[in-house]
Order: C-alpha cells, then structure tokens, then sequence
C-alpha cells in the first residue's frame, strides 16, 4: 500500500548507489508478489507445525532454520533489483529447499539427489545468462542493464544471455519439458515441506521471469529478435495439456497436485509469453490465485496423511462424514481450481483468455478452458471418493500395522477425525481467499495488477 | 423502459441461500429443518412476485453490486423474460418442497439435510439465472446451477447415480466453457455485455466472428436446453430422487437452458441479426429434429421417468424453436410455453414420484390398474396428459397455438407441421398409460394413495395446468409477461 501512494520503494545496500551497489527495488509487482508469497508461507507454517513436529521429531530447530532461509532467499528475490544479487537469493533458497526435501529420510534421496543437480544446473543457467548480460553491458542493475540494451539488439551474447537465462529459469520454474524433477520432489518429501514449498517457490522464479521479460530486455527483443516469448507460449501451452494429462492419471495425491501445478505454472508462462499488459496481470494474479489455491490443497492431502498415514487418492474414501471441514474446503478449492466463477480460479483463466482473443492466438483460449475441463476430472475423483464411497473399515484386532505408527492405516482411514484446529483453520481462511478473491479480482486487476505491468 | 434500483432481486436470489444456511443446522431437528425449507420458499416467492407490479407496468428493478471484471459488474435486473422464469422456478419450489417432505420421508432417504440444502441453493441460482442482468453475471449463476445441482443428481449415492453425475458434470461443464469463451469474447470485443432487448452486437461486422459466437453460445447452452445432441445427460438424471428430477430436470435447470435461449437470441443477438446471418434457420433444425425425435423415442421407452425425460427433451425444443421463429407471437409463445410446461411436467413426475414411493413400481408395463389404487394421482397424470397432448382449454394448448400461429407469421407451414405432429405423438405416449391405470389388474388393488405430502401438490398443479390455460393472466399475469417479451424482441418479417 505504501508502494501504492508513494511509488517505488529503493534501498541500496550498504549505501552503495549502484551501478556498483546492490539497489533492492520494491515497486508494485514486486510488493504484490512479496505479500503473496510470505501471506501464504505464514499461513502454512501454522498449519504444518504438528505435522512437522511429528515428522521429524529431533530436528524442529534445523526445520525452522531451514524454513527460514527459504523465505530469506524466496522474498530476497523479489525484492532485489541487481541480477546477481538474485543469483545469491536464488541459491540461498534452492539450498534451503533441497535440504528440506532431504528430511524426507532415505526415500527422498533419489528423488531429492535429481531436483538438487537439476536446480543447481537450473541456477548456473541463470547465472551464465546474467554473465553475458554483464560482459555485454558493463551492469548488474536491472534498470541499469535495461537502459543499456537497448541499442545492443545485434549482439550474439546478449542473444546467449537471454537464452541462457531464459531455460535457467524455465528450469526452476518448471516449464516444460524441464519440469520432470517436481513430481518425484514433491513426492517423496515429507508433507510439511510440500505444502510449503509447492505453493510458493516456482512461483517466484515465474516472477523472475515475467521481471526479465517485462523490465531487463527493450520491449520487443525476447518477441522479434530472439523468438522467446512465442516459445514460451508454446511450451506452456503443452505443460498446461500434458500436466493435467498426467495428473488425470496418479494414484497419489500428492503426485496429481505436482503434475496439477506444473500446469497451472504453464498457465502463468504463457501469460508472461504473450506479452501484453493483460496477460502479464493475468499471470501475476494467478501467482497469487494459485499459490492460495495450492497451499489449501496441499495442506488438505497433509492433513488427510497426518490423520490416516495414507496420502493415496482411495484413501479419501468416505472422509466427507469423518472430516467434513477438511473435505469442504477442498471441495470448494477444487471447484476454484477447474475455474468455476466467481472463483479466484476462473478470472486468470478469464482474463488469459482475453488476452489469447486479443492476441489473435486461439491456441492460448482452447487450451486455457479445456484445462478447465481437464482439472475437473482429476479434482472430481477425490470429491467423489469422499463423498460417496464408503468408508474403510477398521480391523479392530490388530495392535502393530505396516506404518509401524500402532495402527493399521486401514483402521486409522475408519476412526480419522478432523485434525486440530491450528491445522484447519489455515485451510478454511485459504478456501475462503479462493472465493474471495475472485470476487474481489477487479479491484486487484485495476488497482495492483495493471499498473504494476504498465497497462 | 424507466428502471429502478432495488436491493429485492438481490434478496431473492439471497433468501434461499439464507435458508439454506438454516436448513444446514436444523439437521438434527427434521421437522425443524422441513419448516424452514417451507418458509423460505414462501418468503423467495413473495420477493420475486413482489417485483411483479412494477415490471408490468414497464419498468425494471435492478440491483447492481460490485465490478466482477473491469467494466462489468455483478449485476441483477428484473425485467419481463426473467419475471416469468423467476417466478416460475420459486413458485414451482413451494409445492416441491412440500411433495419433498412425503417423498423423502416415504422412501426414508438417507443425506436429506444435504438435499434440502442443495435443493435450496439450486434455486437460489436459477433465480439468479433469471435476473442476471449481462452474460457476465448470467455465466456465473449458470454455473452455479449446475455445481448445486450435481449433489441432487447424485444424491443416492448408487454406481448408476454416480456415473449419471460424471456425465451430468462433462456435459454440463463443457457447456460452460464454451459459454465463457463466448462471454470472454465479446467482452474483449469492447461490447457492453449487458442484455438489451433486439441485441448486442450490432457493432460487430465480421461474419466468422458471428459464426463462431452464434456456435459458442447455442453449444453452451444447448447442453442445458437438452437440445440434440447434446441432450443424452438428461435421461441419465433420472436416477435422482423424484423431486430433483421433477423440479430441477423439468424446471428450473433445462428451463434455465430454454431461458438461456431466449437472452441469447432475443438479447444478445437479436431477430433482426439472426434473420441477417440466416442463423435462425441453423437453429430452427436443430430444434424442430430434437422435437420430433424426443417424442419418437418416448414412444417405446418402458421407464416412466426416462419417458417423461424424453417428452421434455421434446418440450424443450418448443421453446428453442419458438424463439428462433422472430416474430412477436412466437416469442410470446415461446415464454408461455415455459411455464404451461413446467407445470403440466411437474404434475408428471410427481405422480410418477407419488407411484414408486407408494409401489416402488417405476415402469409403465407395471402400472396396470394402479388408478383404482391411487386415483387421485392417476386423475392428475390424466388432466396433465391432456394438456401435454394440446386439447383447450389446457394452458399447453394457448402456447401451442401460439407457437403454431408464429410459425405461420414467417411463413414456415413446416415448423406448424412439426408442432402438430408432436402433439399427436405426445397423446400416444402418454394417454395409453392412463388406459392402462384403469385396466382391471391380476392382483386385486385396494385403494391406497400416497401421503397427502405428494397428493396435494399434485392436484394444485395439475388444476393450475387448467386454470392458466382458461385465465392465462390469473395470479401472476403470465400472459402480460410474455406479450411483453414478445413485443420487445419479436421482429415482424
């Protein structure tokens, strides 16, 4: 709100003015982003803190820690106004992360092994990128680096640059064909660390994106000189299709949410890839739609694993009577998600579409709704399953079961109950923010949104 | 036309929302939570009618909230079109809720605080679907209709039923999303979304982008309208309880689909352009085939309520026919049709309902005698039979002749053909079955009618299927509303 009335907000480390210093620039996008971002985190982290508690008993202070420096580096990103000093950020929260998906124990070690040299080559992409920018003009200050070149369209580094830059940050933010190491990340890390990293952590590499496009490159230049932005439609066209394809098709809940957001990413890249003011606060609201969204979901499947020990989608059956609350937010994030207005869900999708008519790219409209229709039927299965399957029931004789936690996970599925109310709450305010922000969304389009992307 | 804020249509749509909230915690009180289902239908009705006098005398009321989407709002209007759907959906809603209590209670339904609820909220969005002032506003409760309505159609919990949901939901949902891309569309088109009598797109020129509107919209509202052949989810639906599939698939969804029809083409598009483009004549077969072949396929169809789905597939393409036939009379037709259907239909399936839940029979072949069983459910079936096949004074008839007569005002003999052979094929899918329920039985049948709960909505309706036909404008000046949307949007050729 402050960025609101007074514009822009600067700092310069140390009192360095750059182009030598380190400049933090908070303007309206990056205010926008930041609330979102650290809403959502704080929101989570009152969920999760049973959760973790139970999941890695001897180490909540390292968690913590952790979690922390993830937040450090997530909003260190979005506030930054120096390319390298984004670099830093990057990796501060990228370490962070693949330590906390590390505490997943010896299961997460494959799966956590690929996301870390994944990352790490996605972040050295990044920064090989920023180095040709550097040699090319001399700067490291976004606004600095933009000013510079714009006469310097010809040169083959600052070509390279881009590029470079472009598939780091692809790579983060899990565009395709670059988003195969998510699933198995998400999968395997304990649900703590999933409800808190899925939400928010592409996201913030989509915003880094949508910065270079928007305030580093001239105008233009990532359309007619080195073809990014079509390509960046187009491949976010395809995630969009084969996430929900893949998601259609997982057992797990916590696979389908992945694959889920891989698509729902690709939504935001081709809002950042047709390039107008329109579709830019298009992608911008559905960072903020989606990482709500997400966050309530994923912190439905923890609490359904926290109660039953089980995260597979049969074993939602019959929890509609047992955790009616849980259930009833997902329900309605569900229906937030396939886009049903006036849920936060359908007015991205909405203004995406506007965007793809005005643009003249039908592809953009006929995949944006039939992803509509697509997260229908994989969000559908659990709703029918806890509404209308019946629940499993119990085997009443047996003291010790396979989970080793004392019980069977088919007896825990029969007796489970609501979680606490700490663990609730969180959920019920993100399910109630899918729906209110839709209802408020012209507000944040025409007030936030729309200048922050100049339109 | 003057127009009038009001908070009332807001209210309207709101009260039964609020009653659903009172419904939801009376759950552990049944006779509690039947009371307040009752009075809010009362209540919705009295604020609907309430808008009555001022929309006949020319005005319309509405109530605009906040900007859903930069320049355009949520907004509601009462105006003739969305009177008479409005009034028709919670009108019908009151004798429901009372045919619910004995139905439910008879079969001793499990999850009714669920279905009170979800009934509740489903009219709230088709009063919201008859209010919505511009496509915006019009798509959200269109969906909403269709979200709140999924529960009912499932509601038994069975595979059958589950199965029906799913495909009630794709067809339902893909509807909707060629609806929003057509909303999106236009509104990036810089067109005022709002409804205006004799159309919207005026400014727009080219001839795809007319096209592929015109084909956006039919398909996205067809599915509801159960227009061929898009129309496969409704005899699916029958699997839900009687009341849903009375109310909902014979009232307030599929007529919100037929009413869709009516905005789209009378206030969207408008005659004058569908005559321009030629496209009424594109609808006019899709209509006049799903016509004849829903009453075809009624024909040899054993299940009572699949039967009667079938002859409202049919009916519906009276509507969607009527409105593509432009001129005043037609369109007049066309809205009256609405509700003389809707109340013949419902009387239909609530002696259909009345029948399983007293003899858990549900085919026509087993109805054999059942008139000396429950003769004052066979007696309304009877009366609403004749008004399904046409005869004066039933209300079924006006509107037919009506529809007839606008047929005629564009010079299509065809069209009047169609109307007239499906009134005969209407007789011989439904007068046979009243034979057969005065047919001497192999098990001597006692008299044994269902609960006064079912019978007396029953009669109320099929004596009203009657009496609109004698008094058209008796209560709630239906024939007023409908010459009034037919003046308003009807284009003399």
């Amino acid at each position: 709100m402050e960025v609101q009335s007074n514009g822009a907000l600067h700092y310069q480390l140390g009192g360095w003015a750059p182009p030598l210093g380190i400049e933090y620039v908070v303007d309206l996008m990056a205010a926008f982003v930041a609330t979102v971002v650290t809403g959502v985190a704080l929101l989570v982290i009152i969920a999760i803190r049973r959760m973790a508690a139970q999941e890695m008993p001897q180490r909540t202070g390292s968690f913590y820690g952790l979690v922390g420096l993830l937040l450090t580096g997530l909003t260190g990103m979005v506030v930054t106004g120096d390319l390298f000093n984004l670099f830093v950020f990057l990796e501060i929260a990228s370490l962070a992360s693949y330590a906390l998906v590390f505490t997943g124990g010896p299961q997460a070690m494959m799966a956590g092994f690929r996301y870390l040299i994944l990352g790490t080559v996605g972040g050295s992409f990044y920064l090989l990128g920023v180095g040709f920018l550097y040699f090319s003009t001399g700067s490291l200050n976004m606004a600095d680096v933009s000013a510079r070149l714009v006469g310097l369209e010809d040169s083959r580094a600052v070509l390279a640059g881009a590029v470079f830059i472009f598939v780091g940050l692809g790579l983060k933010m899990a565009l395709f064909p670059l988003h195969l190491w998510l699933p198995d990340a998400y999968n395997h890390a304990p649900s703590s660390v999933n409800s808190l990293i899925a939400p928010i952590m592409t996201k913030v590499a989509a915003y880094a994106m949508l910065r270079m496009f928007l305030n580093v490159f001239p105008p233009g230049y990532l359309d007619s000189v080195v073809p990014l932005a079509p390509v960046l439609v187009g491949l976010g066209l395809v995630g969009v299709v084969a996430g929900s394809a893949a998601a259609m098709v997982q057992h797990d809940v916590r696979r389908m949410l992945a694959h889920s957001s891989v698509s729902q990413l690709a939504l935001i890249a081709v809002g950042i890839g047709l390039a107008t003011p329109l579709a830019a606060a298009a992608a911008l609201l559905h960072v903020m739609n989606h990482a709500v969204m997400k966050a309530c979901l994923f912190l439905v499947a923890a609490n359904v694993r926290y109660r039953t020990g089980d995260s597979s989608i049969d074993g939602f059956a019959g929890l509609g009577k047992r955790m009616p609350v849980t259930m009833g937010a997902f329900t309605v994030t569900a229906i937030a998600m396939v886009g049903v207005p006036p849920t936060a869900g359908f007015f991205s999708k909405w203004y995406l579409a506007q965007a793809g008519i005005d643009a003249g790219n039908w592809a953009v409209v006929a995949v944006v709704l039939l992803s509509s229709l697509m997260t229908g039927v994989y969000m559908l299965r659990i709703v029918e399953r806890a509404y209308f399957a019946p629940s499993p029931v119990g085997e009443p004789g047996l003291p010790e079961g396979p989970t080793g936690k004392g019980l069977s996970t088919a007896t825990r599925q029969a007796t489970a109950t609501e979680a606490a109310i700490d663990m609730v709450a969180p959920v019920v305010i993100l399910a109630a923010a899918a729906v209110g922000l839709g209802l408020a969304n012209a507000a944040v389009l025409t007030h936030v949104l729309l200048p922050a992307v100049g339109g | 036309m003057a127009d009038v804020e009001s908070v009332r249509p807001l209210l309207a749509v709101l009260a039964p929302v609020a009653g659903a909230l009172l419904v939801a915690l009376s759950s552990r009180w049944p006779n509690l939570r039947e009371a307040w289902t009752l009075l809010t239908t009362v209540v919705t009705v009295a604020l609907v009618a309430s808008l009555l006098s001022s929309v006949t005398s020319g005005q319309t009321v509405s109530t605009t909230l906040f900007e859903l989407s930069p320049g355009v709002d949520i907004a509601l209007r009462a105006d003739a079109a969305g009177m008479i759907f409005g009034l028709l959906a919670s009108s019908l809603w009151v004798a429901a809720s009372v045919y619910s209590i004995g139905y439910m209670r008879g079969l001793n339904e499990s999850n009714q605080t669920r279905f009170y609820v979800a009934f509740a909220l489903s009219i709230a969005a088709a009063i919201g679907v008859a209010f919505a002032a511009n496509l915006l506003t019009f798509v959200l409760f269109y969906e909403m209709l269709t979200l709140m309505t999924y529960p009912l159609v499932t509601h038994r919990g069975t595979p059958e039923a589950i199965k029906a949901g799913r495909k009630y939901l794709a067809y339902t949902l893909s509807g909707g999303v060629a609806l929003i891309a057509a909303t999106a569309w236009i509104v990036s088109l810089d067109v005022d979304p709002t409804f205006r009598a004799g159309g919207i797109l005026d400014g727009v020129t080219d001839s795809a982008t007319l096209w592929s509107l015109f084909a956006l919209l039919t398909l996205g509202i067809g599915v509801k309208a159960a227009v061929m052949p898009l129309h496969s989810w409704l005899p699916s639906a029958m699997v839900a309880p009687t009341p849903v599939s009375a109310l909902l698939h014979a009232v307030a969804v599929v007529k919100a689909g037929a009413f869709g029809f009516v905005r789209v083409m009378g206030f969207v598009f408008g005659a004058a352009l569908l005559v321009d483009m030629g496209a009424w004549q594109v609808l006019a077969g899709f209509a006049g085939v799903t016509l004849i072949t829903g009453s075809i396929l009624a024909l040899r169809i054993d299940n009572l309520k699949r039967r009667l789905a079938y002859s409202t597939i049919s009916h519906l393409s009276y509507i969607v026919l009527g409105t593509a036939l432009l001129g005043p009379v037609g369109w007049t037709g066309a809205l009256l049709h609405m509700v003389a259907h809707g109340v013949t239909k419902i009387t239909l399936f609530f002696c259909a309902g009345a029948i399983h839940a007293r003899t858990h029979k549900e085919n026509v072949s087993e109805l054999n005698g059942i008139g000396r069983q429950m003769p004052i459910t066979m007696g309304a079936f009877a009366l609403a039979s004749l008004g399904m096949a046409g005869i004066p004074p039933f209300m079924m008839f006006g509107s037919k002749w009506l529809l007839g007569v606008g047929a005629m005002e564009i010079d299509q003999p065809v069209l009047l053909a169609l109307y007239l052979v499906s009134g005969v094929l209407n007789a011989a899918y439904l007068f046979p079955i009243v034979l057969r329920a005065w047919r001497p039985s192999s098990t001597p049948l006692r008299y044994s009618e269902a609960s006064w709960f079912m019978v007396a909505p029953l009669s109320v309706t099929a004596a009203l299927a009657l009496l609109l036909g004698i008094f058209p404008d008796m209560g709630f000046k239906f024939y007023t509303l409908a010459a009034a949307v037919g003046d308003a949007v009807g284009v003399t050729p």
